[in-house]
């Protein structure tokens, strides 16, 4: 349970910390499951529902838009998000056979976490790099574009090296 | 201010960063300090310079050098050769045809030289995070026009008389959505952005919220004061962080300049942006969806009427536009809306940004004339295929758009004359396809988008579309009939009709509009079970060729199901059965012997 450890204890001081500075503004739900994913790295459903006690609505409507938005996981995911833009640029340049590979690489399926934690692979909405397709984003920051089949064992294996 | 005998002006749009800007301009600091230039030479990071093909890109100023597809020691060379001792380096220069170097291709090439920057002036040519370089290139003159010279109403006429269109997709006129919502009455108004940015293929809006966030806060200060609102709101897409940082510290230096806030330059005129981001739902970017979404609550668009400008955000009379169409506003203030008149057509006047993508040579942001034929923009502008390969058509508009085939190429790029092709202008998206791209599949993709994006609130689009995807689905698989394809047309035209919004009203389009042109490959799918373009899976095999086989084995070796069967030094032969068509050995032949062939091989 998350409850128990201090660790979550934390993140949930700080989410009420980030609540209590949007005092007075309207309609801020979003902005609250945002940072509330961005802390827990996912929205399980005990995070959902201190949500709604600490906002006054309820849980049902808290889940309705956690379930409603692509960017918002009721699942946990893997340390390294390897998120493959699906966008129709990246489509027409061979994006669904660089997302096999990667599927096959980890021997997952999409949106599964590897046993040990250390990758999760997305289809992702087209993250507006077009002209470099087919692009794939490690975690918020590490495109690599241009990406073939080929590429995919390079591409784990460098952030493998990183987690050891 | 320190004299400076060098800038570089380096890109830092989405494309350049991905490809390695960072280290590019790390590798630049670091050789500049080495040889104590810092204080000489001044390094700017600007927004997307539009030639994302070539990316990273630098432009050294005094001499408007243009070097591209640099590495960090292509920066240290550049440094020591250029900086130091004024060579240019001609490694890292444009190669035009004939590999012809080209110092300066911004002069030479129709890539850059036929566009008209208007709505992208500011990109790839200011610091973005530099509020004073904005001022130097007019910025807030518009503003400080309109707020002390100009009535409100004054300035809607402007905007009317220069016949701006929302660049958004619908095309609606701008100036009239402005009146609408100024004498809708009430007290408390807002001004929203809408940068939800969701066609995939489209990223002008990125780049601009990236390279010039100042003019969105200048435009949107404008737009509110004519409809007198004193609350806005920047509604953006959560997969752009880079924009969303970059906004919020322009907003923090408009407040500082007095450019936001009370008072703004003095007049009795208050007016304040917050951020809202959205939550990866492209439906949001439908004004009455985005709007619920903002208020904190599921993306799900409202019955029109009412529309925004009577009850938008928290019924409150609103006023929704995007990101390009108000990037435009500040020039037009400025400048008249003659002078605005003087691109594009009478009823499509201006300019509009595109989003070059797909199978073309210069990929990247063009901002061009409206009225342009796409052969000049594909073409001329483009490049033609990088390949060799046919062209076969351009998509314009992503999921509520359709194909336009090669035949008609020579039609003027405006609002009426791509939807009378069945098409629309869209937000700007215009991934070029080319022989092997098969349209069923084309068709099927932006479908699979729309059902997955569908927000579930009406029947015709969240059942519709979906069975048409089905349907779609069979067709690819070489299980379609005559009668799915009647079908197809019938439920689109359907769901076109009784959707609540524009998502399921045009989410058909790229069906209909690939059954238009090219009802004969969706035939061959099915009477011959066969793909023209080898493109659907389950109707191509992979075979080789004996003739041209030299047994070389890189294609057993990559076969990830080892279905390729074959000793050193002599013919390989496919395992029909056990090949799954992943497509790895046609890659690693080097000798051109594997090919594709439909139908498939029983």
């Amino acid at each position: 349970m998350l409850e128990c450890c201090e660790k979550h204890a934390e993140l949930y001081n700080e989410l009420e910390k980030y609540i209590k500075s949007l005092e007075g503004k309207k309609g801020i739900l979003i902005n609250v499951l945002h940072k509330a994913q961005e802390l827990f790295g996912w929205l399980p459903q005990e995070v959902q529902e201190y949500v709604a006690e600490k906002l006054n609505i309820s849980p049902s409507t808290v889940h309705g838009v956690v379930t409603f938005y692509n960017f918002f996981s009721t699942k946990p995911k893997g340390k390294n998000q390897i998120k493959i833009c699906l966008g129709t640029a990246c489509y027409v340049k061979g994006a669904d056979r660089v997302m096999e590979r990667f599927l096959s690489e980890l021997g997952v399926e999409e949106g599964e976490v590897t046993e040990d934690g250390n990758f999760s692979v997305h289809g992702v909405r087209c993250l507006g790099a077009c002209s470099m397709a087919p692009v794939v984003l490690v975690g918020e920051k590490d495109f690599f574009g241009k990406v073939t089949p080929d590429m995919v064992p390079t591409i784990i294996k460098k952030y493998k090296e990183e987690g050891k | 201010m320190h004299l400076t005998t060098n800038t570089i002006l380096i890109c830092a749009g989405g494309a350049c960063i991905s490809s390695g800007e960072e280290s590019v301009k790390e590798a630049l600091e670091r050789k500049i300090k080495e040889y104590n230039l810092q204080d000489a030479i001044e390094i700017v990071e600007t927004g997307c310079m539009g030639a994302c093909s070539l990316g990273p890109i630098m432009v050294i100023y005094p001499e408007g050098i243009y070097y591209q597809k640099l590495t960090p020691e292509a920066a240290e060379k550049i440094v020591e050769e250029h900086l130091l001792k004024g060579r240019v380096v001609e490694e890292y220069l444009y190669q035009g045809d004939k590999d012809k170097l080209i110092p300066q291709p911004q002069k030479e090439i129709p890539f850059f030289s036929r566009q008209v920057k208007i709505a992208t002036r500011n990109l790839g040519v200011i610091d973005p995070l530099n509020i004073e370089e904005y001022i130097a290139r007019d910025g807030y003159f518009a503003l400080h026009k309109a707020l002390k010279e100009m009535t409100p109403e004054e300035v809607i006429k402007v905007i009317k008389d220069s016949g701006l269109r929302g660049r958004g997709g619908a095309g609606f006129p701008t100036g009239l959505k402005w009146e609408f919502a100024r004498k809708s009455p009430g007290d408390e108004k807002y001004m929203i952005c809408n940068a939800d940015e969701g066609d995939p293929g489209a990223f002008m809006d990125r780049s601009i919220l990236e390279g010039d966030p100042h003019t969105i806060i200048e435009a949107m200060t404008i737009a509110a004061y004519a409809i007198g609102a004193n609350k806005g709101f920047v509604y953006v897409r959560a997969e752009y962080p880079i924009a969303i940082e970059r906004l919020s510290a322009a907003l923090n230096q408009a407040r500082e300049y007095g450019f936001l806030g009370e008072n703004i330059l003095g007049t009795d005129f208050s007016f304040d942006i917050e951020i809202r981001i959205g939550a990866g739902a492209f439906v949001c970017g439908e004004e009455t969806a985005l709007i619920n979404s903002i208020e904190g609550e599921r993306g799900q668009p409202r019955v029109k009427p009412p529309y925004p400008a009577q009850k938008g955000l928290w019924n409150k009379p609103s006023n929704i536009n995007n990101v390009e169409t108000l990037a435009c506003v500040p020039p037009i203030i400025i400048n008249g809306p003659e002078w605005f008149r003087q691109w594009g057509t009478e009823k499509s006047p201006g300019t509009k940004v595109f989003a070059l993508a797909g199978k073309v040579k210069n990929t990247g942001l063009v901002e061009v004339p409206m009225g342009i034929t796409l052969r000049e923009l594909i073409y001329e502008i483009g490049g033609g295929s990088p390949t060799g390969k046919k062209i076969k058509a351009v998509q314009t508009g992503g999921p509520s758009g359709g194909v336009i085939p090669e035949e008609y190429f020579d039609t003027p790029v405006d609002y009426e004359s791509l939807n009378n092709l069945g098409a629309i202008v869209g937000s700007g998206g215009m991934i070029v396809l080319d022989e092997d791209d098969c349209m069923v599949d084309v068709a099927k993709f932006f479908l699979e988008f729309s059902v997955d994006e569908s927000c579930g609130k009406c029947t015709p689009c969240r059942e519709g579309n979906k069975i048409m995807y089905e349907i779609l689905d069979k067709i690819t698989r070489g299980e379609g009939t005559e009668e799915d394809i009647e079908l197809l047309e019938k439920l689109g035209n359907t769901i076109k009709d009784s959707s609540l919004c524009g998502l399921g009203q045009t989410a058909p389009n790229p069906v209909l509009s690939t059954l238009r042109y090219y009802k004969e490959e969706y035939l061959a799918h099915v009477r011959d079970k066969k793909c023209p373009a080898k493109k659907c899976r389950d109707l191509i095999s992979y075979v080789i060729d004996p003739e041209k086989c030299v047994g070389c084995t890189a294609c057993a070796r990559v076969c990830p199901v080892n279905c390729i069967n074959g000793e050193v030094r002599k013919v390989h032969e496919i395992d029909q059965s056990q090949c799954i068509k992943c497509g790895s050995c046609i890659e690693v032949c080097r000798f051109g012997a594997i090919s594709k062939v439909s139908p498939a091989i029983e």
